[in-house]
């Protein structure tokens, strides 16, 4: 059974939902403080939702330099696959582990709805369950989702399949406006090596048949068929 | 010796600025026409330990480099005065 850490900072909100869907897919998944600095053995590690810090400064921007991040940061650069959910994937760009940043909702509303997603990458860690193409119904909830990165790194994600899931209708076409004013729709990428992805909408509320919705499910069940970064 | 230290942080030009442009909406609303491109970021204000003036602004932009500002979608300005 894949260890799992699920990492808490100040202000994580989304920690005990995602221990539990990490847990209820068959992962043998356990909290970790922001003050640890070890990892206790983990096979992944989890970044979950919420308002670390209280999202002062920047979202994810004092998270970023928690006395548990250097771990995380090693763990990741040796291949171990690392997800952030929401407030996870704001952390992972804050510290350089994913490029670009979230900025301010382009429309002036928190975004607290569910909202359709196409799966654009399967090799990665966490979307190795899925098929290109598939259509996911996913929560979201955040602020600060609009996803941003300069032109050369834009066009460097979508050249090389790191967008690994978009938004788009509930038929699976193209968004009519935006959820959240994010580049070309990106919900979330991979780094280049698959290992580390980040999204702003939440599989670890879409994995429990009790919530009406188990299309997450994939993220947490992947990490036991990901065979790891080719050496 | 201590220097008072203003550190200016602005949404990168170019970049959407919702804030900015809901404030600038509201202005518009209230009669002040004349305003427009408003943007909004943020002011710190800090003291810093430093041997010269050089010196504080030097680490004080380190402070911005790695923390306070994003460098991919702020700019920042940093102004350096005796205390």
């Amino acid at each position: 059974m894949k260890r799992v850490a699920v990492v808490r900072f100040p202000g994580s909100n989304c920690d005990f939902d995602t221990l539990h869907a990490a847990r209820r897919t068959g992962t043998e998944a356990y909290f970790v403080w922001h003050r640890d600095t070890n990892l206790k053995s983990a096979d992944a590690v989890l970044l979950p939702g919420g308002f670390s810090y209280g999202d002062y400064l920047r979202s994810g921007a004092i998270a970023r330099f928690s006395p548990i991040m250097p771990a995380v940061q090693r763990f990741a650069e040796a291949g171990g696959p690392v997800l952030g959910i929401c407030n996870g994937f704001q952390i992972l760009c804050e510290a350089g582990l994913l490029p670009g940043a979230l900025m301010r909702n382009d429309r002036l509303t928190f975004v607290s709805r569910p909202v359709a997603l196409r799966v654009e990458q399967t090799d990665t860690a966490f979307t190795n369950r899925y098929h290109p193409g598939d259509l996911l119904l996913m929560p979201v909830a955040h602020g600060d989702g609009r996803f941003v990165a300069d032109p050369v790194t834009l066009a460097e994600l979508e050249a090389t399949g790191r967008v690994v899931v978009r938004y788009v209708g509930l038929d699976g076409q193209p968004l009519d406006g935006s959820i959240n004013g994010s580049l070309n729709d990106i919900a979330g990428i991979a780094n280049p090596e698959g290992n580390v992805v980040g999204l702003m909408p939440h599989p670890d509320r879409a994995a429990d048949p009790a919530l009406g919705n188990t299309d997450g499910t994939g993220f947490f069940t992947s990490i036991a068929r990901w065979a790891g970064v080719p050496k | 010796m201590t220097y008072r230290v203003h550190v200016r942080i602005v949404p990168r030009a170019g970049l959407l600025d919702p804030q900015g442009l809901a404030v600038e909406h509201a202005l518009t609303a209230l009669g002040f026409t004349e305003a427009s491109g408003v943007r909004i970021g943020k002011a710190i204000e800090l003291a810093v330990e430093a041997g010269s003036l050089d010196e504080a602004r030097t680490r004080t932009r380190a402070m911005c480099d790695k923390l306070l500002a994003n460098p991919v979608t702020e700019d920042y300005r940093v102004e350096v005065e005796a205390a």
